[in-house]
């Protein structure tokens, strides 16, 4: 079992993540997309720790987890209100912001 | 005595302090002040000049420093004066003909509108008369920068004196503004004289002189700079229009500018600055060029005029040109040139005092053609002016004869020959013409029948001539006396070129002749003669008519319109300047602020469509987002395994 397989399947899902970014249009997919793409990275750093065998990635890791965890309960609470008063979770429904 | 040189100053400074700071107080008693003050340094100038006539040749010369005036570190101009008999002569000049005309200015002021005008009046006289005695005192050229300006400003104020009359305005800008370019000369010259010697005072240029310090190069530039500032004071070719306009002022302003102060300073400056001219001979030429052509264009204009001031401006526009000719001639010159400028002095003044007397009898107007027959209203005026006239003309025994006379003599004793034939030619064709238009003036005014019979005057009222009140005419039987004599007592025995060479050194003779010495006298004579009968001719025996005849031949046409001097001026300063300010204007607006709000319309327009990137999607903004890390990755990959 080599790395490299960790490696490709980090960027598969990466991929994956990104693509649901920009294709998807409701917050909640999004925002799984998201997630999706924070934990590929997480398995790449995770991949390099064991391959160089210190463990700066693992801790890092856990980093990113907490991060992720923060940036869930913040972007949950917004796409709530913002549900609340437009009842819709479209991302191209809440455009106001712009030129 | 020389010690308390500087009342001679005061007086007169001290007097138009009090009239134009005192306000109303004054009016009662101003016009006598005024004329006290002048009366005070005339007495004082005579208490000079007797201190210093017994005296030893080099003893004749004092320096008095009366403070120091810039003190800037290598620039060091100390305020003095200088009492030598140079500037003896002109002080006595000045104060003396001066007093006169205040005097005459009493009467002349009178009935001026304004209960304050004739106080005011008074308080310029007083500043002009302290600015040209500043001017010709002063013991260096900064000092007689002063006096320069300070005339300039007198000027101005008195040219413009009638307010309400926008030629009279007009002319007093003109005349401050000609003046301004000959004044660029003459600070130029003083900035080159403090390059070379680091002083600006006589002795110290003039030593610098004797010595060599100036290359010759530098000598020429002193020499047409000086110059380029007396053309503009002395109203001299190519700066000269400014002074037949300044005739819109009162006639005691005319005869006060004219004769005794103002246009007399470009003379005083080259006779002053008699060192430098004496070591430039290329630069004398070019006097001597400017004076020539300027006593003819004086003369040939003059001819053409129907404005009795008008004619005896450019009158004064030719004599000046004979003066300036004469102290182009050097050493044998300068003296000629001072004793024509003095007896001028006395006969210009008496003259422009005569054709204010027949103003004031005529309602002021001044339109020749209007007069006539005034010989036997007004004795007094006839005769002094007339007396003025054969000065004027160069009759002998009269006084023109004797300075007139020298100088045509000293311009045809030149050692190159074509040089005596041009300039001496000029001379004695200048002759000719004044008194052409001398004759045709006195004809029209005082002769041939009373032409202001049946009509009335540009303001509507009858004529009723009468002689002027004797303040008026005392002055100008004075004068008189002066014009008659004054020659004859400077010229016979040498007294006065003798008096005047320790300033501007012995009077040298030529003896090199193209026309024998004893002929000169008499063929300036039989030309002056020949003017006489010309005009005679012309004017004397025939009605004048009321209006100007017309159509006229060509010449007679450039000549009413000033040779088109005034066109000249225009096509080549005026309307280049015109065009260059708009050019300037143009490229200010279309390029200076094109740059700048064309910088500011890009960085806005540009702005304004970037703005529309700004979609307010969000997938978009992630799609750009991933885009650049992608081009990012890529390109530092691309570094990496290049």
């Amino acid at each position: 079992m080599t790395p490299t397989y960790y490696l490709l399947l980090s960027a598969l899902l990466f991929s994956i993540g990104a693509v649901g970014v920009l294709v998807r249009r409701n917050a909640i997919v999004v925002f799984m997309c998201i997630e999706l793409m924070l934990n590929a990275v997480n398995l790449t750093l995770v991949t390099f720790s064991r391959i160089n065998g210190k463990l700066d990635g693992q801790v890092m890791a856990f980093f990113v987890m907490v991060v992720a965890a923060a940036e869930v309960v913040v972007g949950l609470a917004i796409i709530m209100s913002i549900f609340r008063t437009r009842r819709s979770a479209s991302v191209d429904d809440s455009n106001l912001l712009k030129y | 005595m020389a010690g308390a040189a500087w009342l001679v100053v005061a007086f007169p400074l001290l007097g138009a302090l009090i009239l134009l700071v005192g306000g109303k107080r004054t009016n009662a008693w101003g016009h006598l002040l005024g004329c006290a003050t002048i009366a005070a340094s005339f007495v004082y100038g005579l208490i000079l000049f007797f201190s210093t006539t017994g005296q030893e040749e080099a003893a004749r010369t004092s320096e008095v420093s009366l403070f120091s005036w810039i003190p800037v570190d290598q620039l060091q101009v100390d305020f003095g004066l200088r009492i030598d008999p140079l500037s003896i002569t002109f002080l006595l000049l000045i104060t003396g003909v001066g007093f006169l005309i205040h005097v005459y200015s009493i009467g002349y002021m009178a009935h001026e509108p304004g209960e304050n005008d004739r106080r005011r009046f008074f308080g310029y006289f007083n500043l002009f008369v302290a600015a040209m005695l500043i001017l010709v005192l002063g013991n260096g050229f900064v000092t007689l920068y002063l006096g320069w300006e300070g005339v300039g400003l007198a000027s101005y104020l008195l040219i413009g004196w009638y307010t309400d009359r926008p030629s009279a305005a007009t002319a007093a800008k003109k005349a401050f503004l000609m003046n301004r370019v000959g004044d660029v000369g003459l600070a130029i010259a003083i900035f080159i004289m403090f390059k070379v010697v680091g002083s600006t005072q006589y002795t110290a240029v003039f030593d610098g002189v004797a010595n060599g310090a100036f290359s010759s190069g530098e000598l020429v530039a002193l020499t047409l700079l000086l110059l380029l500032g007396a053309c503009g004071k002395s109203g001299q070719f190519p700066l000269q229009a400014w002074l037949p306009d300044a005739m819109e002022g009162p006639t005691p302003v005319s005869a006060l500018i004219h004769a005794a102060t103002m246009v007399t300073a470009g003379v005083y400056l080259i006779a002053r600055s008699n060192p430098i001219y004496t070591a430039s001979p290329d630069g004398r030429l070019v006097v001597v060029i400017i004076g020539a052509v300027t006593l003819v264009i004086g003369c040939v204009i003059g001819c053409a005029y129907d404005d009795i001031k008008k004619v005896l401006a450019y009158s004064t526009v030719s004599q000046i040109g004979y003066m300036i000719l004469a102290v182009g001639l050097g050493p044998f010159g300068y003296a000629l040139g001072i004793m024509h400028l003095l007896t001028h002095g006395f006969f210009k003044a008496g003259l422009f005092l005569g054709a204010g007397s027949v103003m004031h009898a005529m309602n002021d107007e001044v339109d020749m053609r209007k007069y006539g027959g005034l010989a036997r209203i007004m004795p007094v005026t006839f005769v002094t002016f007339g007396l003025g006239y054969l000065a004027l003309i160069g009759v002998p025994p009269f006084s023109g004869f004797f300075s007139k006379d020298a100088i045509i003599e000293a311009a045809l004793g030149q050692d190159e020959t074509w040089r005596a034939w041009v300039f001496g030619g000029a001379a004695l064709l200048g002759a000719a013409l004044t008194a052409f238009y001398m004759t045709r003036l006195v004809l029209m005014t005082f002769f041939g029948e009373k032409r202001w019979k049946d009509i009335k005057s540009s303001d509507g009222r009858e004529f009723h001539p009468h002689e002027s009140p004797s303040v008026m005419t005392i002055p100008m039987i004075v004068l008189a006396v002066g014009s008659v004599g004054a020659g004859a007592f400077f010229a016979i025995g040498d007294t006065f070129t003798e008096w005047l060479a320790p300033t501007v050194g012995v009077l040298e003779e030529s003896h090199h002749h193209v026309i024998p010495h004893a002929v000169v006298p008499w063929l300036t004579v039989g030309l002056s003669l020949l003017g006489v009968l010309l005009a005679w001719l012309f004017v004397g025996r025939k009605r004048v008519p009321l209006s100007k005849p017309e159509p006229v031949p060509f010449p007679v046409r450039a000549a009413r319109a000033d040779l088109y001097g005034n066109h000249f001026n225009e096509l080549l300063i005026a309307r280049p300047g015109t065009w260059l300010t708009r050019a300037l204007v143009y490229i200010d607006n279309k390029w200076v602020d094109g740059l700048v709000n064309g910088t500011a319309a890009l960085l806005g327009g540009s702005s304004g469509r970037l703005r529309r990137a700004q979609t307010g999607f969000v997938r978009s903004y992630a799609l750009s987002m991933l885009g650049g890390s992608i081009l990012l990755i890529a390109a530092l990959l691309a570094v990496r395994f290049a």
